[in-house]
């Protein structure tokens, strides 16, 4: 049972430089597709051994926790893995077809190869309860997420990545100096034995020092408010798959990890008195109120997704910020529910950039009709994001009103239904575009006469992105499944 | 620089003298300063050096490219392969004691073997990295 955890990291560890050995195109993707289906097997099988508030412990080459790397897993890190290898199925299935006709022949093994080690990078920072190691997993899943996004068709994909790369970097190297600080006050890097020990050092100015760098750091990688320059550009011209992926997990990861910081390694007490909710509060309000009008500003779909992604980041700052255990179960609920929605609108994206070799709105005009089930899947989705009921978007919203009326806080509350209004505003936009302007010519580039793949949307595809759009539904309506790990997650944090 | 007498003979004399550093640092890393790191780098210069005296198509011959992918990922493949092996004979991963019949030696053996892949992977990798960087033409 122990070393099943240690296998969600070893398996793509191992199976990473192979596929990078194998020339074949259908073997590598077959590879992704069987790791990322095994880490799911795993990580629901985890979860569902913690879910009722017991760990997991691993003691990693056998030493003993305080001076060995410990994973220490409960219901929050096993809800995580299974967002990170959920998504991975679904980006590996929708890959099949989309990568051979983004990415050059030679170098699909080793996309296939950055695509693994990045998934063993974010499973990797959900596991492990060791901040040292996290740091090493988060340079694991940057690194190979910067490859990752250079290999996009364009080549404003360069540009986005070695600014991405700039900047992640930037990010990696104030937590890691947020770690060293930390160690040098505590002797330690183990989270839970830094929290026991935390009375007998609390009094150093460094330890506080340290929270602010580790803050400011995730929050570069979490793209939140001010810090989220680097995100739209990365996320648009990077391949369809990559965009899929990373949009679902790398940020909610790193909020994940943020979580981690605040609730599990600092007394909360300690950061209350700092201000720090107030700030993160405001930080998160603007951003729901700044992505979602800049989002509706957009002309390009996946430019808008990608700011929309700011917006819904917001929403999860908002729910951590409000400290208390509803607010706290609507961020992490909304961490399983914004990756559904956004890959599922990813994928949609990417199926009309695959038919249509375009995003830009204007020229998608009409399409809806020609591919009504693309765009149903993709309307669905929609509503989740603005938070219909029914679909798991309401779910998040609905709890995270909840826990600001119960903190009397009504400015936020009046920032949820603002930011509510805009997203009617810009996925209305894609709707009206897709479905109910006139009708634009195509104009299709790079296919030889006769070739007929462009013709229908590939099955692989459509599959994907409809898995996508029933969980929206599903998660929606039977929202017992997420709200019990998302509660249970929310209370081991608290009571630590 | 292929013309210049000096620089061809003093390459030819160097470049075993470093990989041979780089092979006992690479041995001594469990009891001295040094390691697979260290190691993979200093041994990655001697064929810097050579190609940099000798011309970029003299080091391709001496090592293709494909050798040098196939050794970056054995590397990593020898790193798992350690964890795996100690996981197989009922420790934990990367749990050396269990690889030999007492502790210590098995921390010997397993030590040896990963700082062994950790070495052809640097090595491998960064002689990949000149070998693009210097390359006028996209593959």
């Amino acid at each position: 049972m122990e070393q099943l955890t240690i296998l969600l990291i070893v398996i793509p560890l191992m199976v990473a430089p192979i596929t990078a050995l194998i020339p074949s195109e259908k073997i590598t993707w077959f590879l992704t597709l069987a790791v990322c289906l095994i880490s799911f097997a795993i990580s629901s099988f985890i979860l569902y051994q913690v879910i009722d508030g017991t760990h997991v412990i691993y003691e990693l080459g056998g030493w003993r926790p305080p001076w060995g790397i410990e994973y220490k897993i409960d219901s929050l890190n096993a809800f995580v893995a299974l967002i990170v290898s959920g998504i991975g199925i679904l980006a590996s299935l929708f890959a099949y077809r989309s990568v051979p006709s983004e990415i050059d022949n030679k170098t699909i093994p080793l996309f296939y190869a950055a695509f693994q080690l990045c998934l063993l990078g974010l499973l990797g920072i959900a596991l492990t309860g060791d901040i040292f190691n996290l740091f090493v997993f988060l340079e694991i899943s940057s690194l190979s997420s910067y490859a990752l996004i250079s290999m996009g068709k364009h080549r404003k994909a360069l540009s986005a990545a070695f600014s991405y790369l700039i900047l992640g970097t930037i990010g990696a190297t104030f937590f890691l100096i947020g770690v060293g600080f930390l160690f040098a006050a505590s002797g330690s890097l183990n989270t839970a034995d830094i929290a026991n020990r935390f009375s007998s050092f609390e009094d150093m100015q460094l330890v506080e020092t340290a929270l602010i760098f580790m803050i400011m750091g995730i929050a570069l990688k979490a793209a939140i408010f001010p810090l989220h320059s680097w995100l739209p550009n990365a996320y648009v011209h990077a391949p369809s798959t990559v965009g899929i992926f990373l949009s679902a997990t790398a940020t909610k990861v790193s909020i994940y990890v943020l979580l981690r910081i605040l609730y599990d390694l600092y007394p909360i007490a300690y950061w209350v008195e700092m201000l720090l909710p107030q700030i993160m509060l405001s930080m998160g309000c603007v951003a729901v109120i700044y992505g979602s009008y800049r989002a509706c500003q957009q002309v390009e779909m996946k430019r808008l997704l990608a700011f929309s992604s700011i917006a819904q980041i917001g929403y999860m700052v908002i729910g951590f910020s409000l400290v208390s255990q509803l607010g706290l179960t609507a961020s992490i609920i909304h961490l399983f529910n914004h990756a559904l929605i956004k890959s599922t609108l990813f994928i949609g994206a990417g199926i009309l950039l695959y038919r249509a070799n375009t995003t830009e709105l204007s020229s998608l005009r009409g399409l809806g009709k020609e591919m009504p089930w693309t765009f149903a899947a993709i309307a669905l989705a929609g509503l989740s994001l603005i938070g219909v009921p029914g679909t798991v978007g309401f779910v998040t919203k609905w709890y995270l009103l909840e826990a600001a009326v119960e903190k009397g806080m009504w400015i936020v509350v009046i920032t949820i239904v603002v930011g509510s209004v805009l997203a009617i505003g810009y996925v209305w936009k894609i709707v009206d575009n897709l479905y109910f302007k006139s009708k634009e010519k195509l104009h299709i580039h790079d296919v030889s006469s006769g070739d007929s793949t462009i013709a229908r949307s590939p099955k692989t595809m459509t599959i994907a992105l409809w898995i996508g759009a029933i969980l929206c539904i599903f998660f929606g309506l039977n929202t017992e499944l997420s709200f019990q790990a998302a509660s249970s997650a929310a209370a081991a944090l608290l009571k630590a | 620089m292929e013309n210049d007498l000096i620089l061809r003979v003093v390459t030819k004399w160097l470049s075993p003298i470093i990989i041979l550093f780089a092979l006992y640092v690479q041995f001594h890393g469990d009891y001295s300063p040094g390691g697979g790191f260290q190691a993979g780098v200093i041994f990655s210069s001697a064929i810097l050096l050579y190609s940099l005296t000798y011309g970029l198509d003299a080091a391709l011959k001496l090592i293709p490219e494909s050798a040098l992918r196939l050794g970056a990922s054995l590397g990593v493949l020898i790193y798992g392969g350690v964890g795996v092996t100690s996981m197989i004979l009922g420790g934990n991963f990367l749990d050396y004691s269990v690889l030999a019949s007492t502790p210590i030696a098995g921390q010997h053996i397993g030590i040896i073997v990963i700082e062994l892949g950790v070495g052809l992977t640097v090595a491998s990798v960064m002689v990949l990295l000149f070998f693009t960087f210097s390359r006028r033409v996209t593959p």
